[in-house]
């Protein structure tokens, strides 16, 4: 099997986890897409594995080398956080989202000319420190993107409470407090990670392009400030740590096609 | 083999005519003899609540069932000494009908709230009852588990059972969203009304600490009173704002006249915690809470009025299900009634009639 077609079988499990709940009745239906979605999901994650497998054992190295990998690394990382902090059934109603998520950024990824033709080149020499920072930081994304994700769902259930205008959804929905914590969990996950990647990439040396070291500045300073808004000492009520994580996670995504990768 | 149901509820007698037909618990072995002891019933059953008290008895086999049903109420009616029940208040069941309306009760769709679960647990209990007194046998054990099983089905795969259908509840269910885990959170209930105490007990009862809640009123004897009926504190009326300001939860339920919780004192109480949610709940008539409260960040004002619109949109929602709740249990009474035929056949009886005309002393209920 070739890559893209692990990528793409991978993608038609998002896709079914996004279709069956669409279709799926109300009420107890969304428990049971719960778990439909963790099934579709794990497997998913298992094709994913090994697309990234296969790619990485090609290049010799951790497939980062551009952006269609990026992407694909990405939604790979997305799903890994939320198979390991999404199967409580409380919070499992994320998969209902993380699915269609992941299925847009797959899709968007096979379907644009991202990818270069192959066979792709093997590196003579790996840099272990741009593999850690590159990993690392991709990782932190798929942390931010679950915060968004449960910052949103945080928004719409406020906004609806607000409002007086509840909508059937809103009773199974998980409460907004554990949608509170688990943003700002994965924000602080997230914020460790990027650190971590940050790290690695002062270890690089110089930098390759310098918008690229101040994008990824902006994005600590960011998250960072985020990450104290709940003991720190500017604190933030707990709807504008969730508009904020949306954005972020936004900004992050758009500028996401800005970034150049240095091939060895 | 004929099952006949004879009773009354909520809808045919009022509570205090229920009240004198009711048993309690420790009253109901010697009813039950006393019912089974009459001529040509063969087993008992007697489903005693607040809202209804029911009678179910199998008959011996034999020509004229209904006739035979409704001298055994009349016999049961001296045995108990009973004055003759007014036109209207007690209705009778034969089967297959008497089957249905069982099944009908255990799934909550008789009950004074639809779709109710605390009926499923007094069916079981008086099941429970006359299996030990020894008055059932093979066809009222049959019949009960079934209800037992048929509530249970309608329960998960209905919408029957969900939703807050009343004030309180309802105010419960929108703080849960909030909050989570209330075990955490601090309530503050301003004045001693009624519904303010029955909202703070649906909290308590889904777990909101006692020591976490506290009272406040003009008069102290009763925010005293009420704060340890409630396992709470109480504190003087003048103190609210400070206690407020370490709240999750406000309830108030004040019998002023006026606005007592104005929108410029709730803004300087949420200034000095900007990072946690208040839950206003506004059960007083007229509004203790000005309605502009609700602008603030962080605070979330229901009146009473918006409570009873979602209570009323969980109703109409139940009412929405009991189509298919109908259909569920009708499947299960021609089920009971092809096993019931089968116990004819096996025991060498004439099958009992599938239709019996319901009939007299009391008017038939048809609203059942």
């Amino acid at each position: 099997m070739t890559d893209h077609a692990l990528l793409a079988c991978s993608t038609c499990c998002f896709f079914l986890g996004f279709a069956y709940t669409l279709f799926s009745s109300g009420g107890a239906g969304l428990y049971r897409s719960s778990r439909f979605n963790l099934a579709v999901l794990s497997l998913g994650f298992l094709l994913q594995t090994a697309f990234l497998w296969v790619r990485g054992k090609e290049l010799g190295r951790c497939p980062l080398t551009n952006l269609f990998e990026v992407i694909a690394f990405l939604s790979w990382a997305t799903v890994l956080f939320y198979l390991a902090i999404g199967t409580t059934y409380r919070l499992s109603p994320l998969g209902v989202f993380t699915a269609p998520l992941v299925f847009l950024l797959q899709t968007a990824a096979l379907l644009a000319p991202l990818d270069r033709p192959a066979p792709a080149p093997r590196v003579a020499a790996v840099n272990p420190w741009l593999e850690f920072h590159a990993a690392f930081s991709v990782l932190a994304c798929g942390a931010f993107a679950l915060a968004g994700l449960a910052g949103g769902m945080y928004l719409w259930q406020e906004r609806q409470l607000k409002t007086h205008r509840l909508k059937s959804i809103f009773f199974q929905l998980p409460p907004m407090a554990d949608l509170g914590l688990l943003n700002y969990r994965l924000l602080a996950v997230g914020f460790v990670l990027l650190s971590a990647g940050l790290i690695a990439g002062i270890g690089m040396g110089a930098p390759n392009s310098w918008p690229h070291l101040v994008w990824a500045m902006a994005m600590w300073v960011l998250y960072g400030f985020l990450v104290q808004a709940r003991w720190g000492a500017w604190k933030l009520p707990p709807r504008r740590v969730a508009s904020l994580s949306v954005a972020a996670f936004s900004l992050a995504l758009l500028t996401l096609g800005g970034l150049s990768f240095a091939t060895a | 083999m004929h099952i006949v149901c004879f009773g009354l509820n909520h809808k045919t007698a009022d509570v205090d005519v229920r009240e004198r037909f009711a048993f309690a618990d420790r009253e109901l072995p010697a009813a039950l003899q006393q019912l089974k002891a009459i001529d040509g019933v063969r087993e008992a059953l007697i489903l005693s609540t607040c809202n209804r008290v029911e009678h179910y008895a199998v008959l011996e086999p034999g020509p004229d069932p209904e006739e035979r049903a409704r001298s055994l109420f009349w016999k049961y009616c001296t045995a108990q000494g009973w004055p003759e029940p007014e036109n209207g208040q007690f209705y009778h069941h034969d089967a297959p009908r008497s089957v249905e309306h069982l099944f009908r009760v255990a799934c909550g769709l008789d009950s004074m709230i639809l779709g109710e679960t605390e009926i499923l647990g007094q069916v079981k209990r008086a099941y429970l009852l006359a299996l030990g007194a020894g008055s059932t046998a093979r066809v009222l054990n049959k019949l009960f588990q079934r209800a037992l099983q048929v509530a249970k089905q309608v329960r998960s795969k209905t919408q029957i059972g969900r939703g807050a259908v009343s004030v309180a509840s309802a105010a419960v269910d929108l703080a849960e969203k909030l909050f989570g885990d209330l075990a955490g959170c601090h309530v503050l209930v301003l004045g001693a009304g009624e519904m303010g105490e029955r909202t703070a007990r649906h909290l308590l009862a889904r777990g909101v600490l006692g020591e976490r809640l506290t009272v406040a009123n003009r008069s102290a004897e009763r925010a005293a009173a009420l704060a340890k009926s409630l396992g709470g504190r109480a504190a003087p009326l003048e103190e609210w704002p400070k206690v407020a300001a370490q709240a999750d939860i406000l309830i108030s339920s004040t019998s002023a006249e006026g606005i007592v919780v104005k929108k410029s004192r709730l803004q300087k109480i949420m200034a000095a915690r900007r990072d946690r949610p208040l839950f206003v709940i506004d059960i007083a008539v007229p509004r203790d809470v000005e309605p502009e409260a609700n602008e603030i960040e962080g605070v979330y004002l229901y009146d009473i009025d918006s409570l009873q619109d979602i209570a009323q949109q969980a109703m109409e929602s139940r009412q929405r299900e009991m189509a298919t709740c109908e259909r569920i249990i009708g499947a299960h009474v021609r089920e009971f009634e092809e096993w019931s035929a089968r116990e004819s056949a096996r025991l060498g009886l004439t099958p009992a009639p599938k239709e019996s005309p319901v009939w007299a002393p009391a008017e038939p209920s048809a609203a059942e």
